[in-house]
């Protein structure tokens, strides 16, 4: 296929580039001292945490921005930053959220209203640094299920919080997660009880809106012995010419017997072809396993200009299972660096790593996962899945695979595949009488089948309509 | 008009290579047109030719469908308008589940020609029908289109996707190679079932076996880019006795 018509074909219009009209709060670009004091009493927090923060932000300032990823952008001025932005009015009721606001979530399909709320998902909505509605709360609370914004946690839970907050991601752990650890703003906070299966979907979505923000939330999710849930996170941002940071990080804590199911569709704003623009989405999530436990991570990754980003397991106690399904899309002048980390501790520990990716346009699509086999990590296994997909021959796949084994008992096996759209297939499609973009669409999601299908079914449903978006413009 | 397709002065080529050397070829409606000629001759090309395949470059020449030049047409609009090629080599996509492939085919042919999409049902009850006559594993309808299948198995799809698709100009490029004979009377029975007098038939063959089971009404020998003999199904028996060498200039 002529490479123009293939390009047209994968250039899809980002459709959630708008802006949302409203008054902010937004703080002058820098960062000192005194911002983290004001992030912190703007969210009315004890003093411990003001320590906690001032504490990180000295530690980062020793640190240096990593380099090792198969990524280039211009240097980030952490100065020009702003480091809080909230819409003015903060509500304490649905009845005091901005319409506008309303209006904007209405547009990216997540209504927050009581009576239109989307049946069986209970959902966190997070613009820039303030989470402005969670619906379904009491609800929830019968079950004794928290799931508040980060901030409300720190004021509301303070001893759950400071037992788990840092202790699967430690604040010097690297230097993105050192500076959440310093200004993070909000995120989601969620708790089940013992024994408990969370009777619906949770769901946190991120908007960045301000200009000139970076987004810095904080997730923290703890499954309690026994107990089940299924977590899920979307995001998107408005069409600008600058770059913005996003530095979250994300804890998983998943007790005895306990499952934890983490889905991410991530689209943020991926710039344009030239490079111009877009979110640089820079992210640490980790969780971590005791006896029996499973946590399954399923990403699918369209957006940003870049993406460094490794969800991993810790699996700690014995038989407990880590998984990790990717799917992640570079068009434009995207880059991303992306796959997990599997550290095997506890006996029979198993792994599972399926990580697709596909590459566009200029497109830039590198895998990188480490599995680690612990020295009593006895009849531990991992099996490793890495498939690279080509479109066009502008775009690249790397893939880098690194384990570390200190037991001859532990088991990995491991398989990576590049191919390309081959003509033979879009031209058999076409012979059957489907037109080029919807061949090229039936190929790209048959290779993410694997991955879709561990997906809750709305948010399959979302993830295979945003592909369509994003790799081909008019269909959809 | 009883033409369904007419050929005229085709000169295409692959890459540098000239191939087809102005063919000439008739096909009429309702009838069963062999072409059969040695390695080489410009067999294949010819059917990819008439497909819009993208390693052809035509240089001159006409391919008329229902009067009408369709040599600069989109594969897709070729195939919408009801020509259909059965893949020497049907390709694997991995993936892609048979039945919604077939499905999404069906509806955009169905589409084009004005009729209401089928549902899923209605559709899977046709397919079903259809894997059962072919002689075909139900889980066929399930698995990734071509993906692990037998050479048989693929060819008995190709068929499948023809009776689903009811095309008018039927493209049957090396169909009975590499199947056994079970395969091959299976084969033939959905290529014979599709018959109607309406519709015409292109069968490209190295070998005069699929014939015993497809009567033809004409036969073509191709050779060196050119249509040199046309004849009736008599042609076949000379053809095995005396070899391509015995034809020369029609």
């Amino acid at each position: 296929m002529p490479q123009q018509e293939l390009d047209k074909a994968v250039s899809g219009e980002y459709a959630l580039g708008f802006e949302i009209d409203i008054e902010q709060d937004t703080v002058p670009p820098g960062l000192d001292e005194n911002t983290i004091k004001f992030i912190s009493a703007k969210k009315d927090e004890p003093k411990w945490m003001l320590e906690l923060r001032l504490k990180a932000f000295e530690k980062w300032k020793k640190m240096t921005e990593p380099s090792w990823g198969h990524l280039e952008y211009e240097p980030i001025d952490y100065q020009s930053i702003s480091y809080f932005s909230a819409p003015k009015q903060a509500p304490d009721s649905l009845d005091e959220v901005d319409p506008k606001i309303l209006e904007a979530y209405k547009k990216l399909g997540i209504p927050l209203e009581e009576q239109k709320q989307l049946q069986g998902i209970a959902v966190d909505a997070v613009i820039d640094s303030v989470s402005v509605k969670t619906t379904y709360s009491e609800e929830l609370e019968k079950h004794g299920v928290i799931f508040c914004s980060i901030s409300d946690a720190i004021r509301d839970y303070p001893e759950l919080v400071k037992k788990y907050m840092y202790s699967v991601v430690p604040v010097t752990d690297n230097f993105f997660a050192a500076l959440n650890s310093a200004v993070f703003t909000d995120g989601t906070f969620v708790y089940i009880p013992k024994g408990v299966r969370c009777p619906m979907e949770l769901s946190t979505y991120f908007r960045i809106n301000a200009l000139n923000t970076g987004q810095f939330e904080r997730t923290i999710v703890i499954a309690d012995e026994g107990s089940y849930v299924s977590y899920n996170e979307g995001c998107s941002a408005p069409t600008r010419d600058d770059n913005q940071l996003h530095a979250a990080v994300v804890e998983l804590i998943a007790l005895k017997d306990a499952e934890i199911k983490y889905s991410t569709i991530q689209n943020w704003y991926p710039g344009d072809e030239n490079g111009k623009g877009g979110i640089y989405n820079f992210v640490t999530k980790r969780g971590i396993c005791e006896e029996n436990a499973k946590i399954s991570w399923t990403q699918v990754e369209t957006g940003s200009a870049i993406t460094w980003k490794y969800p991993s397991c810790i699996l700690k106690g014995d038989n407990s299972v880590g998984e990790f399904y990717s799917v992640a899309v570079t068009t434009l002048a995207q880059q991303a660096d992306t796959g997990t980390k599997m550290i095997h501790i506890g006996k029979n520990t198993k792994s599972t790593i399926i990580s697709k990716g596909i590459s566009a346009m200029k497109g830039q699509n590198t895998y990188r996962g480490l599995v680690k086999m612990g020295a009593g990590a006895e009849g531990a296994r991992n099996y490793s899945e890495c498939d690279s997909l080509l479109i066009g021959d502008r775009c690249g796949a790397h893939t880098f695979p690194y384990l570390e084994s200190k037991d001859s008992l532990g088991q990995v096996e491991h398989e990576a595949t590049t191919s390309k759209i081959s003509d033979e297939q879009l031209f058999y499609l076409r012979q059957r009488g489907i037109n080029e973009e919807d061949a090229v669409s039936m190929i790209v999601h048959g290779f993410c089948k694997d991955v879709f299908k561990m997906l809750p079914m709305e948010y399959a449903v979302e993830a295979k309509a945003l592909l369509n978006l994003t790799l081909e413009g008019s269909v959809g | 008009m009883s033409n369904m397709m007419e050929i005229k002065d085709l000169q295409a080529k692959i890459g540098d290579k000239k191939i087809l050397n102005g063919l000439n070829l008739t096909l009429e409606k309702g009838k069963v047109h062999a072409i059969m000629g040695p390695n080489g001759a410009g067999k294949s090309t010819l059917s990819k030719a008439i497909v819009g395949h993208y390693d052809i470059e035509v240089l001159g020449g006409e391919i008329l469908y229902r009067g009408e030049n369709i040599v600069d047409k989109e594969p897709e609009e070729r195939a919408l308008d009801g020509i259909f090629l059965s893949f020497q080599h049907p390709v694997e996509v991995a993936g892609v589940n048979n039945a919604y492939f077939l499905r999404t085919a069906v509806n955009a042919k169905r589409r084009h020609e004005g009729k209401d999409e089928l549902n899923a049902a209605e559709f899977l009850r046709e397919m079903k029908k259809q894997v059962e006559t072919l002689g075909m594993k139900p889980d066929m309808i399930s698995r990734s289109l071509n993906e692990g299948f037998s050479g048989g198995e693929k060819k008995r799809n190709e068929i499948l996707q023809m009776q689903m698709l009811q095309p008018d100009m039927i493209v049957l490029d090396e169909i009975d190679s590499g199947l056994d004979i079970d395969a091959l009377r299976a084969v033939s029975e959905g290529i014979n079932s599709m018959k109607d007098g309406e519709r015409s038939f292109l069968v490209i063959t190295h070998y005069s076996r699929i014939l015993d089971y497809i009567k033809p009404d004409y036969i073509h020998v191709l050779k060196d880019g050119k249509i040199v003999h046309t004849g009736g199904p008599e042609l076949v028996a000379q053809l095995e006795e005396e070899g391509y060498e015995s034809l020369g200039e029609a």
